[in-house]
């Protein structure tokens, strides 16, 4: 019998019953909760008469709707009002814990959960958010829900669910300078493309993905669910191990040396068998830039926007077509002839402290560009925000011209105040550029941390390398 | 949940890939604390001309007439047609919301985005997956046949054309008893209260810190 994916080990872990069909039950270790996708799922509790499961298992924050300045002011807006004060209420009345708005914990669900060491390698982690499997960079089991199953996980701690087929992605050897694990992710995407992972629990893997930090490697898991796959994960290593220590949800004493033990055995075998496997070369991936309305869209900097003459098939064509239609874009433009309007770098994908390293590492005293009416940092978290601070990276970034945001979701996908104008051409570092995701008929490109910091003071998209 | 059995329904072509969740329902949608009322706002951004916001009369706003679902022959309709990769981004169960309140019952695409087929399931919606070929054959005949239906038959899992011909399709065995009896999933899981008790206990003891 071959060996166990690091998947297989996962999943074994949590099951609590299989039907015939192969449905299965599964355990849900961490529940994470935001004020978007659980007010529906509170009232079903309520109006079934449920209370939750195990309380103590979810954990709770607002970020779609928190402003991102004058926060003490509260929320502008009555129905985002309505919404974090519904979250607030839920919390207290199910006994859940929330680090509500203006507490210096709260930040974006999926940078606070493994700040806190609410995120442990081997346990199952859900949320109402596709973003969920970020948190597989632990070497965790990680998967976004909708409404009805976080009502499920919450009356229950379980899931109905099937087994995903298990795919590898290898990047193999050493990126270049100026490459980041965005890049790598969105490589990936354009390389398989965005349905390329469904079905599919990917594993990123190989030597390119080992010398990763654990930030980087929660930037490349978040966009696993962009190429389409259920969960992303990469395997524990001592890496994965620090970064968690002293956490303040982690384990201490004995029950870290036990859990340490349990920890150091999630990797795949060598014998282990994938459904699917692609391998890159970490050396062939440059910096990436999308130029369309899919995060498959997407070329090197040193590229040229693509001619739909060239697609591979009619219905690409057809997608191609309108793609540049809505970003405003003529075929064969070399992406660094792209000018931006606006620069926003945060989001779950690259809010950490070492995304904000990265761009305000590109400044060194210069400023934006004068076309570019906006260029704005979210952090991550109140956390992030007061490292960063620490770090004088807030100054290096305001004397660049930048605004200094407090944390939340933003302009990710203008929820809140912070959004695009129609027509308005962004540089983002978060992780979906749909039609109208940062505001109607907004148009954004995806970028790196860096890559964002480099167009900012361009006022165009520029190689970072030569910077 | 509305049980789905059979349904004979009007088929209406959204002849895109990748439709993604924010265009089913675009995010200023998702501040609602409720379950029901997104129908008027389905694909808001590509139905209206103007920017929709949450609580407006939607009677009054122009319309987009190039917009499929706006097209006179497609009032109605019941199937949603659709290419691959339909529903992907994010997890926002208001998406198969808004399709369920709007009227759509069932939607053909060669492929679907995991988290957004599993969610119609749970809202008495049902996807199916036919092969990329069978999808285009029936957009061919939904453009050259006004008011061109299909009947889908979820016990027999098949779809039949009006000249006869039928496709099978596959749909897992608990999400079909469900779908067939407009059962929730929590009842069913509840019936197993045993079995979660069980693994707690055991898991309590390999890996006490989850429990912390
Ligand atoms: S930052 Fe963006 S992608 Fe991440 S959870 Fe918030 S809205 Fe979703």
């Amino acid at each position: 019998m071959s060996g166990q994916t690091l998947y297989d080990k996962l999943w074994q872990a949590h099951l609590v019953h299989t039907e015939t069909d192969g449905s299965a039950l599964i355990y849900i270790d961490r529940h994470l909760v935001h004020e978007v996708t659980s007010p529906q799922a509170f009232e079903g509790l309520r109006l079934a008469g449920r209370r939750p499961w195990r309380a103590g298992a979810a954990v709770a924050v607002p970020d779609h709707n928190v402003p991102t300045t004058h926060r003490d002011a509260g929320i502008a807006d009555p129905i985002s009002r309505l919404q974090v004060e519904t979250l607030d209420e839920n919390c207290a009345e199910f006994g859940i814990v929330e680090f509500k708005m203006n507490d210096v914990r709260q930040g974006i669900v999926h940078v606070i959960g493994p700040e806190q060491g609410y995120t442990l390698p081997g346990m199952t982690v859900v949320c109402g958010d596709s973003h969920t499997s970020t948190h597989g960079a632990f070497g965790a089991l990680a998967f976004g829900i909708g409404t009805s199953e976080v009502e499920h996980v919450l009356a229950t701690q379980c899931l109905v669910s099937k087994q995903s087929k298990a795919m590898r992605v290898l990047v193999e050897g050493e990126l270049g300078a100026g490459v980041t694990a965005k890049d790598v992710a969105l490589a990936i995407i354009g390389a398989i493309g965005t349905a390329g992972g469904t079905g599919y629990a990917i594993e990123f893997a190989g030597s390119a993905i080992r010398g990763l930090s654990m930030e980087g490697r929660m930037t490349l898991c978040n966009m696993a669910i962009e190429a389409g796959a259920r969960a992303g994960m990469v395997a524990v290593d001592d890496k994965t191990i620090s970064y968690v220590q002293g956490r303040p949800a982690a384990p201490k004493g004995a029950q870290w040396e036990q859990a340490v033990a349990w920890w150091q055995t999630l990797v795949s075998d060598d014998d282990a068998v994938f459904d699917h496997e692609v391998t890159l070369r970490a050396e062939a991936i440059q910096p990436q830039v999308t130029w369309g309305t899919s995060p498959e869209m997407v070329v090197a900097v040193t590229g040229r926007v693509p001619n739909p003459a060239n697609a591979p098939d009619a219905v690409k064509r057809a997608d191609w077509e309108r793609a540049l239609v809505y970003m405003g874009l003529t075929a064969d433009t070399p992406i660094s002839e792209i000018t931006i309007d606006k620069v926003f770098i945060g989001s779950c994908t690259n809010s950490r402290i070492e995304d904000l390293r990265a761009a305000a590492a590109v400044i060194q005293g210069r400023k934006k560009a004068a076309n570019v009416t906006l260029a704005m940092v979210v952090p991550g978290s109140g956390l992030v925000k007061q490292q960063a601070e620490q770090e004088g990276l807030d100054k290096l970034f305001i004397a660049a011209g930048f605004e200094w945001r407090d944390p939340g979701c933003s302009m990710c996908l203008a929820m809140n105040a912070d959004r695009l104008e129609p027509g308005e051409r962004c540089a983002a570092t978060s992780n979906r550029n749909f039609e109208g995701r940062q505001g109607q008929g907004g148009r954004t490109h995806l970028v790196s941390p860096a890559m964002a910091a480099a167009a900012a003071l361009a006022g165009h998209f520029v190689d970072v390398r030569a910077f | 949940m509305k049980p789905f059995v059979h349904l004979n329904g009007l088929v209406v072509p959204l002849d895109r890939a990748n439709v993604d969740t924010d265009a089913i329902i675009p995010k200023q949608f998702l501040k609602s604390i409720k379950r029901s009322g997104f129908g008027p706002n389905l694909f808001d951004e590509w139905r209206y001309l103007d920017h929709g916001e949450p609580g407006q009369d939607n009677t009054h706003r122009p319309v987009n007439p190039d917009f499929v679902l706006n097209q006179p022959q497609y009032q109605g309709a019941e199937v949603l047609l659709a290419r691959e990769n339909f529903g992907c981004g994010s997890s926002r169960e208001h998406a198969p919301w808004a399709l369920e309140d709007y009227g759509i019952r069932a939607i053909i695409a060669p492929s679907f985005a995991d988290i957004f087929y599993n969610n119609c399931f749970k809202n008495g919606l049902l996807p199916i997956v036919l092969a990329a070929d069978v999808v285009a054959q029936l957009f061919v005949e939904t453009a050259a046949t006004e008011g061109y239906r299909l009947q889908i038959d979820l016990a027999a899992q098949t779809v039949t054309t009006p000249a006869g011909a039928v496709f099978e399709f596959e749909v897992e065995a608990h999400r079909k008893h469900c779908l067939l009896n407009g059962l929730d999933d929590i009842g069913l899981t509840l019936q197993h209260v045993d079995a979660i008790r069980q693994y707690e206990a055991q898991r309590k003891l390999t890996a006490p810190w989850l429990f912390n």
